[in-house]
């Protein structure tokens, strides 16, 4: 399983053609608690760069957009009852949805964790 | 409030603020602390939850401190603003209004009678009496440089306006902030209840203490000079009780208290009757009139406004942010003014303007927010009950 980063600050595990996408530690740490996440529905297309969820924490509501394109075919229902998860476990259990991709190549030129890392670092 | 000029100077506790781990926004013309690090994770729910168990420090010295004195100041005052300043004894508080003459708000603010006594001489058989009548104004930060022109240009000229520009504004916010200042300047909450102030020599410092506040505990805020700032904010904050608290806080305390914010829900296209504000005028002023904008307000005071400020129970998890439209069915009847997520109650809350048939307490309404409605009742304010000290019972 490979893991990307955006610029971002979004995380996408590739199985396949499957991407499971959430936002990075450092996101949440930006954003504070966060008390509601809004998921795209199931069976919806996302295109990259577009607009795919919205997180509301305490202070404001922030739009997170598609790293890749493809066909969402699973949204994390536990958000719903603990959107909290996120900030306790943002690159696992707080994921928000997994995608079919339509498009691998949209792939090309994310970052590994070690590039995400020094991004960050340099931010 | 509104936000970021170009141009943000530094507060004096700038650099306190920085090495407790804040992060720093730009905010009415200053750069100021949303949140702070903290021990435990920190962060805004934390903050605003120390404040409503423990208590709280607040920097606030972006805010207008301000001197209106001379002979005359309470009745020059009083033609600027609706509420009783004649009547206003020395040591006490009052919240008010500046408005324009249409009767829309400038801004809110606390005027403090600030008249002191002064001791007469009992050899050449003097009594003592009181000093040259002085009153201590608070004003938002985004507002105050309008506001000293208003009052420059509306104050006659043997009333002296001072712009207390070397002085920071610290509040000590919540149920423990007595103890806590109780064992910093003893006996001193024991002076004060609710909308009482005083001035207080706490060594070489002369502290102007209030007991007020704007996240509905129990607390104090205290006018100190900027270059004591630190020390006195060290000590403060030195006491088990208290913990920095920033903006982010500040903001969700107050939505919580359904106390309004200038820049969002009170403005120039606002009035106190509109805005739900008229306990802020004693029957006396509302008849006599003598004040900017009560010609203006006449009719409204007396027949209600065309839209009048709410608060908002929301359904669910999702806020309602500010801008978002309220409706009745297909009826847009209204705009949110402040929204948020409670962290007391655990669910969204918010403050709006809606057309007066909808004002009614239980009405049910809906609040769009991304092209979704969203459930919403409207209900009685404070959201969360107020806890001021007035005194023993």
């Amino acid at each position: 399983m490979a893991r990307y980063f955006t610029e971002e600050h979004e995380w996408i595990d590739i199985e396949g053609d499957t991407a499971t996408v959430g936002i990075t530690d450092y996101a949440q740490e930006q954003l504070g608690d966060i008390v509601f996440v809004e998921l795209p529905e199931v069976g919806s297309t996302v295109d990259k760069g577009k607009d795919a969820a919205v997180v509301e924490s305490v202070k404001a509501a922030s739009d997170v957009y598609a790293p890749v394109s493809g066909e969402v075919t699973e949204a994390n229902d536990a958000l719903e009852d603990d959107p909290a998860l996120v900030n306790t476990s943002p690159e696992e259990d707080g994921w928000f949805f997994k995608l079919t991709l339509s498009d691998k190549s949209e792939l090309d030129g994310l970052m590994d964790e070690k590039a995400y890392k020094s991004f960050c670092d340099g931010l | 409030m509104s936000e970021t000029t170009s141009e943000t100077e530094k507060l004096p506790l700038d650099s306190w603020h920085r090495a407790k781990g804040a992060r720093m926004v730009p905010f009415a013309g200053y750069e100021m602390p949303i949140q702070y690090a903290g021990a435990s994770g920190g962060g805004i729910v934390a903050e605003h939850d120390w404040t409503r168990n423990s208590a709280s420090l607040f920097d606030v010295s972006h805010m207008g401190q301000l001197i209106v004195s001379g002979e005359g100041a309470a009745e020059a005052l009083e033609q600027l603003v609706p509420g009783a300043i004649t009547s206003l004894k020395p040591g006490r508080v009052r919240y008010t209004l500046l408005l324009n003459d249409e009767g829309g708000i400038l801004d809110d603010l606390m005027i403090t009678n600030v008249t002191s006594w002064v001791e007469g001489d009992e050899e050449a058989g003097e009594e003592g009496g009181w000093g040259e009548p002085t009153y201590y104004l608070v004003v938002n930060g985004a507002t105050k440089w309008d506001d000293i022109a208003h009052l420059r240009e509306h104050l006659p000229d043997e009333v002296t306006l001072t712009h207390l520009e070397d002085r920071a504004l610290i509040a000590l916010q919540g149920p423990n902030a007595a103890t806590a200042l109780g064992r910093v300047m003893r006996g001193v909450p024991d002076r004060l209840t609710f909308m009482q102030s005083l001035d207080y020599q706490f060594g070489e410092w002369d502290l102007r203490i209030t007991r007020a506040g704007y996240t509905g505990e129990d607390g104090f805020e205290i006018s100190v000079a900027s270059e004591f700032a630190e020390p006195l904010a060290n000590r403060l904050c030195a006491e088990i009780e208290v913990r920095p608290a920033g903006l982010g806080a500040r903001d969700s305390l107050r939505l919580e208290a359904g106390l309004p914010l200038y820049g969002h829900d009170l403005d120039t296209e606002t009035d106190p009757v509109s805005a739900d504000l008229m306990f802020a005028l004693t029957k006396k002023r509302r008849e006599a009139g003598g004040w900017k904008g009560h010609e203006a307000l006449v009719e409204r005071m007396a027949g209600g406004a065309e839209t009048r400020r709410v608060g908002l129970v929301v359904e669910g998890r999702q806020p309602a942010r500010e801008g978002a439209r309220v409706f009745h069915g297909d009826k847009d009847v209204g705009r949110i003014t402040s929204g948020g997520f409670s962290p007391t109650l655990g669910h969204p809350v918010a403050m709006a303007y809606v057309a007066r048939d909808y004002a009614e307490l239980d009405t049910k309404l809906e609040i769009e927010v991304r092209g979704k409605r969203l459930s919403a009742v409207v209900a009685p304010m404070p959201f969360v009950p107020h806890k001021y000290y007035r005194g023993e019972k």
